[in-house]
């Protein structure tokens, strides 16, 4: 039995950050007993990290559909996750995973997903509040969970993880339960390109409409490359083709909190800010300065990237040696 | 047997409406001035991907449902002039624009079980006004069919449907038995404008109203959240604008200035 359940994923054979970031948040709002469920071939050995970071209990799956990441095979394995656990608590994270899971799992469970949350803590009469940004950005909303089961997502990255501990001790639990099947995944292609992962760099130098066209963002490859980042991209350039989908920061991209984020010709809109606005410090370059960024930066420079960017570059050039 | 698509199209606020213009007073959103409500933009994509499998089919029919309140007949008319066939309106005070999904999957749902003979539902992966992305996901749950989300092109074919769905690194394709819910992405493409056929046959049509007694809802829906507050969120930036004699001037300013606090 426990009081939180938290849906898990597994990657690179340890617990998703996404996963530690979930019991974190668990057992700080004072939860109680934390199960995670872990599907995946390596869950037997990810469970002690999972442990370590936390879980008293850890369910896992270390073959079938579930293992292998099947949405269908998820929501029922989740399903029965609920009922084993007697969680009161539900919460999981928005990853590609999450984001199907999480709801469909709700609605299973006759509640409601508080889907994208920043925050969650449980109110003196236990229930759960869930905090989370709407409107793209431009609100913020609280919600108390009114079912006998309360399910959350969190946004990867508003929550640290906790200090692993390795002395904690937990119990594993393989999970029985029936899977369902019916959407099949017949092809997948990954398009990841070169260098570093736009989730995990250090600086990110992203685009927007401004730019004009694709060439440019030459410039700003060869910039990411000077302080070893990546380049990312708004909506807007994305849509118009100039760089690939996975490219996107924002509210339907990814989310990055880099060290320095340096946004060239982007306006700002609330669903740009969304994947960006917890980095360490934000440059803009646009050359409207009444542009929304710049309420949003923490440098900014009014003017023409075209002039402004090469100049920044032969500069950094020379104090980088 | 002709196919029969639902969409799915929410109204709501104009996601581009200026920050001045976005008011959040009383745990509500409104804005200043008259500022029309859209189309969900993710919900004309799903327009658009019904009517590319209409034309690949032949013999299909799309029906669009939407649910609220109150509708701006113009606007949510907008899908019948860039071609579906009907439009039924779920309208009912119950039927209040909230966080909580809860009423609108109750109301979708039982909509697509009272036209009986669906085969597709496409929504849109999000409405752009709670972001809450998983109204389609209840409705599929709540009908027992399979589905599948953030699609970028979607065929049907010998009662399957396949999606090409967008990854964060790549996409997959994915089929599912029909009948089937699945979610559509900009990623898709822009959607087609109305011609002026379009516009002019779109006006002539009085959208089907169904209300709660309609869709025998009555005290089915228990609410899953209660809102505890809305507001605006706090900025707590300080900017420092960076300016020289030139914009060159001021790049290399930048540089000098983000050397000096240690950022690069
Ligand atoms: C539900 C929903 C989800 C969304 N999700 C995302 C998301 O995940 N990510 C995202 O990015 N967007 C998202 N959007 C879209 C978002 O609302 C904006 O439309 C988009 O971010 C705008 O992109 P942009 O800033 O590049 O373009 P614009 O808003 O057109 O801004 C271009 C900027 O470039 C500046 N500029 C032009 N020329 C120059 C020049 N020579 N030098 C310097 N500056 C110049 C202009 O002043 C302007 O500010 C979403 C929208 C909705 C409704
Ligand atoms: N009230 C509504 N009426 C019609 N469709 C809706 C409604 N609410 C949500 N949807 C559909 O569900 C999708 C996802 O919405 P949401 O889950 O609210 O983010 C939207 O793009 C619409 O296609």
């Amino acid at each position: 039995m426990a009081d939180a359940l938290i849906i898990g994923e597994i990657t690179d054979g340890a617990p998703a950050s996404a996963t530690l970031e979930g019991i974190a948040a668990a057992r700080r709002m004072g939860a109680g007993q934390v199960a995670v469920l872990l599907p995946g071939a390596d869950a037997a050995s990810a469970a002690s990290a999972a442990i370590a970071g936390g879980a008293d209990i850890v369910y896992t799956i270390v073959d079938g559909p579930a293992a292998d990441g099947e949405f269908d095979a998820l929501v029922d394995a989740a399903q029965a996750a609920v009922t084993l656990s007697g969680a009161r608590y539900v919460i999981g994270a928005k990853t590609l995973t999450g984001r199907d899971v999480m709801p469909r799992l709700a609605f299973r469970l006759g509640t409601a997903l508080a889907s994208d949350c920043s925050v969650v803590s449980l109110d003196d009469s236990g229930r759960l509040i869930a905090t989370r940004p709407v409107y793209g950005g431009n609100a913020e909303a609280s919600v108390a969970c009114l079912g006998s089961v309360a399910v959350a997502s969190l946004r990867p990255k508003s929550v640290d993880a906790l200090e692993p501990d390795t002395s904690r001790i937990g119990e594993v639990s393989p999970l029985a339960f029936e899977a369902n099947v019916r959407t099949r995944v017949l092809e997948r292609v990954e398009e990841a390109g070169e260098g570093v992962r736009l989730e995990n760099a250090r600086v990110v130098v992203s685009g927007g409409r401004g730019l004009g066209g694709p060439e440019p963002f030459d410039s700003l490859r060869e910039l990411a490359n000077m302080l070893g980042g990546a380049v990312g991209a708004s909506r807007a350039a994305c849509d118009a083709g100039w760089v690939p989908s996975g490219y996107q920061v924002g509210l339907t991209g990814k989310t990055v909190t880099p060290d320095l984020y340096i946004a060239v010709g982007i306006s700002g809109a609330s669903q740009h800010m969304a994947g960006c606005s917890n980095s360490r410090t934000l440059v803009a370059i646009n050359k409207d300065a009444g542009a929304n960024i710049f309420k949003e930066a923490r440098f900014g420079v009014a003017g023409d990237w075209q002039k402004v960017l090469p100049a920044f570059m032969e500069q950094l050039h020379e104090l980088m040696g | 047997m002709t196919l029969h698509i639902v969409v799915t199209a929410k109204q709501v606020l104009d996601p581009e409406t200026p920050l001045s213009a976005f008011n959040v007073a009383d745990n509500a959103v409104s804005t200043a001035g008259n500022i029309p409500p859209v189309v969900n933009g993710y919900d004309e994509q799903a327009v658009e991907a019904a009517l590319r499998i209409k034309e690949a089919h032949g013999d299909a029919k799309v029906t669009v449902l939407s649910c609220g309140t109150d509708f701006a007949l113009d606007v949510i008319k907008k899908p019948l002039a860039m071609g579906a066939d009907e439009l039924v309106l779920l309208q009912d005070a119950a039927f209040e624009n909230s966080i909580d999904p809860t009423m609108a999957v109750a109301a979708l749902t039982a909509a697509i079980r009272k036209l009986g003979d669906v085969d597709l539902v496409i929504s849109g992966r999000q409405a752009s006004d709670w972001d809450n992305a998983q109204v389609p996901l209840g409705v599929a749950e709540s009908l027992g069919w399979a589905v599948a989300t953030i699609g970028r092109k979607v065929d049907v074919q010998d009662g399957t449907v396949r999606v090409e769905r967008v990854l964060p690194d790549g996409h997959e394709t994915v089929e599912a038995p029909l009948p089937a819910v699945v979610t559509v992405s900009n990623e898709l493409g822009t959607p087609r404008y109305p011609n002026m056929r379009g516009i002019m046959a779109a006006r002539r049509v009085q959208p089907t109203v169904w209300t709660v007694a309609d869709l025998d809802l009555d005290g089915t829906a228990s609410p899953a959240f209660e809102l505890v507050s809305l507001k605006k969120p706090e900025r707590a930036v300080q900017t420092e604008m960076i300016t020289g004699d030139d914009d060159a001037d001021a790049g290399r300013k930048l540089a000098l200035r983000l050397r000096e606090e240690r950022v690069l």
